[in-house]
Order: structure tokens, then sequence, then C-alpha cells
């Protein structure tokens, strides 16, 4: 945990001391560690000088900024009508027997969250995923494996 | 009222004026009054789908006194239904970094930030390597401007401007009252003009073309065009730039897959066009305005499920600080899965749309305001679908 601490320190060097870095610092510690853990909140609060609780209370405002543990690869896949309407579904449940857990939940072995998002921005392409930062439109079912298995 | 034919145009995406710095070099050519007074001519409306119009907004933040003044570019686009700011951010990203640069030369701002969604991360690094260029050539021309990225985190909310720039200042992203107005008090408390990616595309097109050129397009409350997200049952997906002012009928012809029934223009916070009234409803501000998304349904999709998609939506993106909104979106979840189980009599709609009327005149911000749009349009139009 001494990691998480340091890469707080290092966040907090880079984007300066005042509650306007506060999104981009918790921003750096997703990118890194997936999720914000008490520990990573704690040592922002004491970095920037502001209540632990306030914080978390930013935090969880975000869906990005998840503070509840989560695997080494996030997979999020758009519910929105649009990607409703081309296929969305089937996506889904490939994934939830591929994976063996259902939308929501992470992987025994920690390398895989699956979550739901509200549009993605691709509607014309749907249905489409993220995987981290990765965007994957126009996703057919029989494919949808094969891109996962890349994040193994 | 009169609707202007079918027309494309191609304004946002040709590559005219992407070459990065011509057009801030002209406007640098001009005295900053006589770029704002170029744009209020123009007629230029906001293109995030609130319509204010651009040049108004500079000349108040011009008129602030003050020595830090900001240019943000709203790119959280979020709205179900509108990709167009990835598209134009992805492709024309100088036009949209030219737009900033002549507001900024405007008003008299020297930074200039672009607020870029959390999901179009992907777009970053090429963003980025194409700013650290451009902020370049603007201090070789000698323009006091540089412009930088700020990452948003999932929250559709954030693209009002005010919850975005409680993001940026490290807060919930939760609206504020106004007034006062960003032009007075902005991001950090400072006058800000924040506009939509595809609106500051057009001001610089505005500058290149000239101001009448631009006036051609469009009808008189609104001018010119606007780049359309079409998405749903279409046989044309994507992005499309066309004349303001045509009819939602003209639209269907061109987009439309034979078997159209309605189509939701502005998103989940827009209006729902059913088939009767595809000629008589012109796409605008003098009809409906969108700030892009037009997204179509044929008959074989239900209304009462893309209703409650809608709602869904809003209950989780509802920001939470101001109850008409927070309980409103979920009461009306509740209350149609209430009547379309037969648990409530079929005029429980009635009290529901009573509900949203309330909604809108209770509610903080523009989310809970504009839910009694999605909702009183799909209800009174496909009654017998919520019902049976």
């Amino acid at each position: 945990m001494a990691n998480t601490e340091k890469l707080v320190e290092q966040l907090v060097t880079k984007h300066g001391v005042c509650r306007n870095s506060l999104l981009p610092v918790l921003q750096g510690v997703v990118k890194e560690e997936h999720f914000l853990s008490d520990v990573a909140m704690i040592a922002i609060a004491k970095a920037l000088d502001l209540s632990s609780a306030d914080v978390y209370g930013t935090a969880s405002f975000y869906s990005f900024l998840d503070t509840e543990f989560r695997g080494e690869n996030i997979i999020r896949i758009c519910k929105t009508i649009t990607c409703k309407m081309k296929g969305k579904q089937k996506i889904v449940e490939v994934l939830e027997d591929h994976l063996k857990i259902k939308e929501g939940e992470t992987t025994r072995n920690g390398k895989f969250t699956m979550l739901a998002a509200n549009c993605l921005g691709w509607c014309h392409k749907g249905p489409v995923m993220l995987v981290n930062d990765d965007v994957y439109p126009e996703l057919d079912p029989e494919e949808v494996v094969e891109i996962i298995e890349k994040y193994c | 009222m009169v609707s202007k034919k079918f027309k494309r145009v191609d304004l946002i995406f040709e590559c005219k004026g992407c070459e990065p710095i011509s057009v801030v070099k002209k406007a640098l050519q001009m005295t900053p009054d006589e770029v704002i007074s170029s744009i209020i001519e123009s007629g230029l409306r906001g293109r995030g789908g609130a319509g204010f119009p651009t040049g108004m907004k500079w000349k108040f933040a011009k008129e602030e006194k003050s020595n830090d003044k900001y240019v943000i570019c709203n790119a959280d686009e979020g709205e179900p239904g509108t990709f167009k700011d990835r598209e134009i951010l992805d492709i024309v990203p100088n036009k949209v970094l030219s737009g900033m640069a002549i507001c900024a030369y405007a008003i008299g701002a020297k930074e200039g930030i672009i607020y870029l969604r959390g999901e179009y991360n992907f777009l970053l690094k090429p963003l980025n390597e194409t700013i650290d260029k451009f902020n370049n050539s603007l201090s070789k021309i000698g323009l006091d401007f540089a412009v930088y990225i700020r990452s948003g985190s999932g929250a559709y909310i954030c693209g009002e401007e005010t919850a975005l720039f409680e993001s940026m200042e490290g807060m919930r992203g939760e609206p504020r009252n106004k007034p006062p107005f960003p032009t007075k008090i902005g991001y950090n408390g400072k006058p800000t003009v924040i506009n939509n990616v595809e609106t500051l595309v057009y001001t610089a097109m505005i500058i290149n073309i000239g101001v009448d050129e631009f006036k051609k397009l469009g009808t008189n409350d609104s001018r010119g065009s606007k780049v359309f997200s079409v998405s749903g049952d279409t046989p044309k997906a994507g992005i499309h730039e066309l004349e303001l002012g045509l009819n939602v009928a003209d639209f269907v012809k061109e987009f439309g897959d034979g078997d159209t029934k309605a189509v939701q223009v502005g998103g989940a916070s827009g209006f729902c066009v059913p088939r009767k009234q595809f000629n008589e409803t012109i796409i605008g501000f003098e009809g409906i305005p969108t700030g892009g998304s037009m997204m179509v349904f044929n008959s074989t999709r239900s209304m009462y499920n893309i209703l409650n998609d809608y709602l869904e939506f809003f209950a989780e993106e509802s920001c939470g600080q101001c109850t008409p909104c927070r309980i409103g979106t979920q009461q009306l979840i509740k209350g149609i899965a209430a009547v379309k189980k037969g648990d409530m009599p079929s005029d429980y709609l009635d009290q529901l749309m009573k509900l949203t009327d309330t909604m809108k005149i209770a509610s903080k911000c523009g989310l809970g305001q504009s839910v009694a749009n999605s909702f009183s349009s799909i209800v009174t139009n496909f009654r017998e679908e919520m019902i049976y």
C-alpha cells in the first residue's frame, strides 16, 4: 500500500496542491489502480488538505471513479436505446457466459469487471463497448470474446 | 411556417479552413469588437442544444473587466443519440481550436480548456498532439492564449455548463443557480465563455467564409447549418450536416427505412415527433431545436420501452441535489410501470404529466426541466402503447 501513497504524492506534485486538482488526481489513481481504495482516498485528502469524506463524496458522484474494487480491465457496455436496438443484450450474454460473471461483477481472478454504461456516443455504430479507454464499435457476438482475450 | 428544403452542407468537415492558424490570423486583422459583431450578425446560436446566441455570450464576457477570463469548449457530449462532437474533435480538431482562439482574442482570455468526456479518453493522445502544435503556432503569431484538456469522469450532468465548472473545480458535478451566468461568474469565479464543440467550429467558419455567406443558410430563427447525429432504424446512420429549418418529413424521406413511426429529435431530453406531425414539424429553433441527436424508430419498436429507457437514463444521471428531479424521475419510472401492469388506471398518466410540468418549473437545471419534453410527447402521441 505504500505504492498507493507514492502514486498520490506523484500525482499531487504533478497537478498542484489545490482543490481544482482533485479530479485529475482521482483519475490518475483510477488509471493505475482501477478503483479508489480507502487508503488512496485518505492519502489524497491528506495531500490536498481536504476531509476524506469530501474526497469520497466527490469521487462517488462520478461513474468512472469507482470506490469499490474493480478488476484490471473494466468493460463498459453501452445500454442506451440505440445500442439495445442493435443487439447489445446478445453481447452481454456472450460476455457473461465467457467471463462467468454478471453485469456489475468482477471475475474471480480480478482480470475483468463488466459494467453497463449510459450512452457512449457511438449510436450509429452500436452495439459498442469500452475496455478501459479503448473503444470497440459495431460489436459482433462472435468477435467479442476474441477482443476480450487480448486483455488476458 | 414554411420549412426549408432538404439540403446537405459541408462547412464543418470540409478541409478549407482546417489549416491551423489561418482563420485565427484573419480574425486578428479585425478588432475584437468587429469579431463579436460578426458573430452576432451571423445569427449563430449554440449548437449544444440550448441555442443561446453565441455572439451575445462573447459580448457579455468581453464587457466584464477581469484579468482572468476563460474560453471553455464543452466536449462533454452525452445526450443519447449524439456523437457529432467526437467526430468533429477526431477529424477537424484544428477548427475547434481556431474557434477557441478567435473567442479568446475577442473577449480577452489567455486560457482555454477543452472538457472532454471520459468516454472519449481514446482521443486524448492525438488531441494533445494537435493542441501542442496549435499552441506553438499561436505563440508564433503573438496571441497570448493556450489550450489544454480536462477529462470528465462519466457524468452526463457535467455537460450542463455550471456543473462542468464545479467538476473542473474538483467538486461533485452539481449545477449552480443561474444567474449569475458564466460570462460574469464562471470557472474559478471568473468571466467564462463556454461553447459547444460544433459552435466553436461555426464561429471559425463564419470568420473564414464571411457573415453573408453563412446567413444565406437556414431561416430567420435558425441561421446556418447543423451537424446531425442520425441513428436508430435508418440505413444511413452517421453524421450529416444539413441546412437548418427543414421539416421532419423531408428528414424521414432521406433517412427513414420506409416504416418510420417516430423521430426523437434532440435525444432523451428532446421531443418525440409521431408520423402524423412529420410535415408540420420544423427542425430548428422555430420548431424543435436539437443538439443534433436524431433517433429514428420504425413500427416494430415499443414506445413504452423507449420512454422507459430515457427515464432510467435521467434517473441515473440526475445529480440528486434538487428534489423534483431526483424523486420525479424515479416516480415516473414506477408510474408508467404501474399503468402498464394495470395496477393504476390509464388516467394516472395525466397525473404523471402534471408531475413533469412541476419538474419543468421546479427543477434547478435543464436535466430535470427537460424530462417533460420526451415524457409528454411520447405519452400524448403513443398513449395506447403506454397502457396496453
